[in-house]
């Protein structure tokens, strides 16, 4: 019996020839991530631990991207922590104000993260790395500060549920809405410790982008991974950015999986995820009246540039419903800085909507468009808890940046059809 | 705790004298909730700027209990249904709930981060679907943690988990991850 892609890259890390779901591994990583949150108690464990440098300064990644620029004094000092950190252990890949991105956006655009890599990340996102085929996981701060210690950590080898998008997608269907549907489909917790892997025609057509978004969203399914295999859209990617050896490994055709799970991916329309959970998911033409308070397109999510274009395609020539308050947050400078060149943040500032520096903010109800009691956003980003963009009792509905665009000059939930 | 013993004993009459040799026996009063309890739900990110747990308690399952971090008392059990700390990785999540004084959560499933950042705190966690069933709030739970037992004094029926592997069951006698490594050491 052979292996799947996630199977192979644990196997080839632990220096085994063959792993089974269920396995405990010790295994040494490729890089390991934590953020402005998640990064002060990993530094305060890493501490205890007593090893005083971190194994590899070119390894350890740490990002300002989640209450930056710092949001409050609180915020800043918990900066701080990170910052001094970072100088003091002379980290080669340290993200501020000025260089810094949403983290799941930034390190595969500077080439950090390469096919076949195993990544841990204090971040539940950090499966945004498996659209280059490799083994990405979120943990937590002590996890991570182990690994900044060690280099290694313990995982349990997943099992692997295959997901098959047959046919082509219909206009303005995208990534966001083929994981909202996959989550419809299986809810929040039907790949649980799982790994999940995406292939078939429609997501073979999907851009880097589109891909990102969907291994973004596996852990919403409660997946351990989300990997999708490397193309020449894969290597197109990473060729110019990657600074050192790769390797792409494959699925074998007789490898075992949980369950494979095919669908009909010319059928899926634009989708919409209603309150409180990534699970209740509708058809666009199944949605009646839903009036709206804010837009937020961005996050690591939905904030690469494929989005903003996809954005302003719906925006340009639009005014934003006077009710509504609609910002756009590019994931990182360099997309922020393409959205210029490209006459993105000049359409969306003539159609009245706000462009910020990338923050991580609103989706996390952390500022940069909190929501009050009452409210309601439509929102690119990953989460539509209770309570996640705000006030208890305001809601979220999560989409892709197509139907948020709309909703924006809409007034309420609506699709690009009805705009343009 | 010795009286409760004996008293469930007369009730049942079987396990007493092992159960008070068991030095991680934990027992404590039921909260509990439903599916997926979000860690945005166990600890909001509007209060993710701190990360002691002295202040992160204070919000302790603000927004689906209120009541909650005001009223828990030392030794409290929290249950969960499906999917329980689903969402993102903050560790403040269980670092509140150990924080409040939680001495056990046990759950149907848990999320998987979430599983592993208890575990590295140090606070105890079982998955057992026949228990969280099985559990009302206000009732008195006994937990032997090394044999994965969990006992509702006030329904008198046992409920069986699995019990952890070895190493896991190391890191919670240790109280976590970096005080098991160094105990290692």
């Amino acid at each position: 019996m052979g292996m799947t892609l996630a199977e192979k890259i644990l196997a080839a890390h632990a220096s085994l020839g063959k792993v089974s779901p269920g396995q405990l591994i010790r295994v040494p990583v490729d890089l390991v991530l934590a953020n402005d949150i998640t990064a002060p108690i990993a530094i305060r464990e890493f501490e205890r631990i007593g090893v005083g440098k971190v194994f590899d300064r070119n390894r350890v990644v740490l990002v300002a991207d989640h209450f930056v620029p710092n949001k409050d004094i609180k915020s800043a000092e918990q900066c701080k922590v990170m910052r001094d950190f970072a100088r003091a252990q002379q980290l080669t890949h340290y993200y501020d104000v000025g260089t810094m991105g949403i983290e799941h956006a930034l390190l595969p655009e500077q080439g950090l993260v390469l096919p076949g890599d195993l990544v841990i990340g204090a971040d539940s996102h950090t499966c945004t790395y498996g659209a280059l085929g490799a083994f990405a996981t979120g943990m937590g701060s002590t996890d991570i500060a182990a690994a900044m210690a060690s280099g290694q950590t313990w995982l349990k080898v997943p099992q692997t549920i295959k997901f098959v998008y047959h046919g082509q997608l219909q206009p303005w269907v995208g990534g966001k809405d083929l994981i909202l549907h996959t989550i419809g489909h299986i809810g929040v917790d039907g790949a649980l410790y799982a790994a999940m892997e995406f292939s078939g025609e429609a997501v073979d057509a999907l851009s880097m982008a589109g891909r990102f978004t969907m291994a973004n969203m596996a852990i919403e399914a409660g997946a351990k991974a989300g990997l999708f295999h490397v193309d020449e859209k894969t290597q197109a990617y990473v060729q110019p950015r990657a600074r050192r050896e790769y390797t792409v490994y494959t699925s074998d055709p007789d490898a075992e999986y949980a369950q494979v799970i095919e669908m009909d991916a010319s059928q899926i329309e634009l989708q919409v995820a209603f309150p409180h959970l990534p699970e209740n998911t509708r058809p666009l033409s199944q949605v009646n009246h839903v009036p709206i308070d804010q837009v937020v397109i961005g996050s690591c999510t939905n904030g690469r540039l494929e989005d903003l274009q996809v954005a302003a395609r719906v925006l340009a020539g639009h005014q934003v419903h006077r009710d509504v308050r609609c910002i756009i947050i590019p994931a990182t400078q360099a997309i922020y800085l393409e959205a210029l060149r490209q006459g993105l943040v000049e359409a969306f500032v003539e159609a009245g909507a706000v462009v910020s520096t990338p923050t991580c903010g609103p989706c996390l109800g952390g500022y940069m468009g909190v929501l009050a009691a009452g409210e309601r956003a439509i929102a690119t980003t990953n989460r539509n808890f209770r309570g996640r963009m705000g006030h208890p009792e305001s809601e979220v509905y999560l989409a892709g940046p197509a139907v948020a665009a709309a909703s924006a000059v809409l007034g309420r939930i609506g699709g690009p059809q009805e705009v343009l | 705790m010795k009286e409760k013993h004996e008293a469930r004993s007369t009730k049942h009459g079987t396990r007493n004298s092992k159960l008070k040799t068991r030095n991680s026996n934990i027992k404590g009063k039921v909260w509990k909730y439903g599916d997926n309890v979000d860690t945005d739900a166990i600890i909001p990110a509007r209060y993710l700027n701190v990360s002691t747990p002295e202040e992160l308690v204070l919000h302790c399952m603000e927004d689906i209990d209120p009541d909650f971090a005001g009223a828990v008392q030392s030794g409290d059990i929290i249950v969960g249904g499906r999917n329980f700390g689903c969402g993102s990785s903050r560790e403040h999540a269980p670092l509140a709930i150990k924080g409040a004084g939680v001495s056990c959560v046990i759950a149907k499933t848990f999320a998987r981060i979430f599983y592993r950042n208890a575990i590295n705190t140090g606070l105890p966690i079982l998955e057992c679907p026949a228990a969280a069933e099985g559990s009302e709030t206000g009732q008195t739970l006994e937990i032997e943690l090394e044999t994965g037992r969990i006992h509702n004094l006030d329904t008198g029926q046992t409920f069986q988990s699995e019990p952890y592997p070895e190493f896991m069951m190391g890191i919670i006698r240790a109280g976590g991850l970096i005080e098991y490594t160094r105990v290692g050491d």
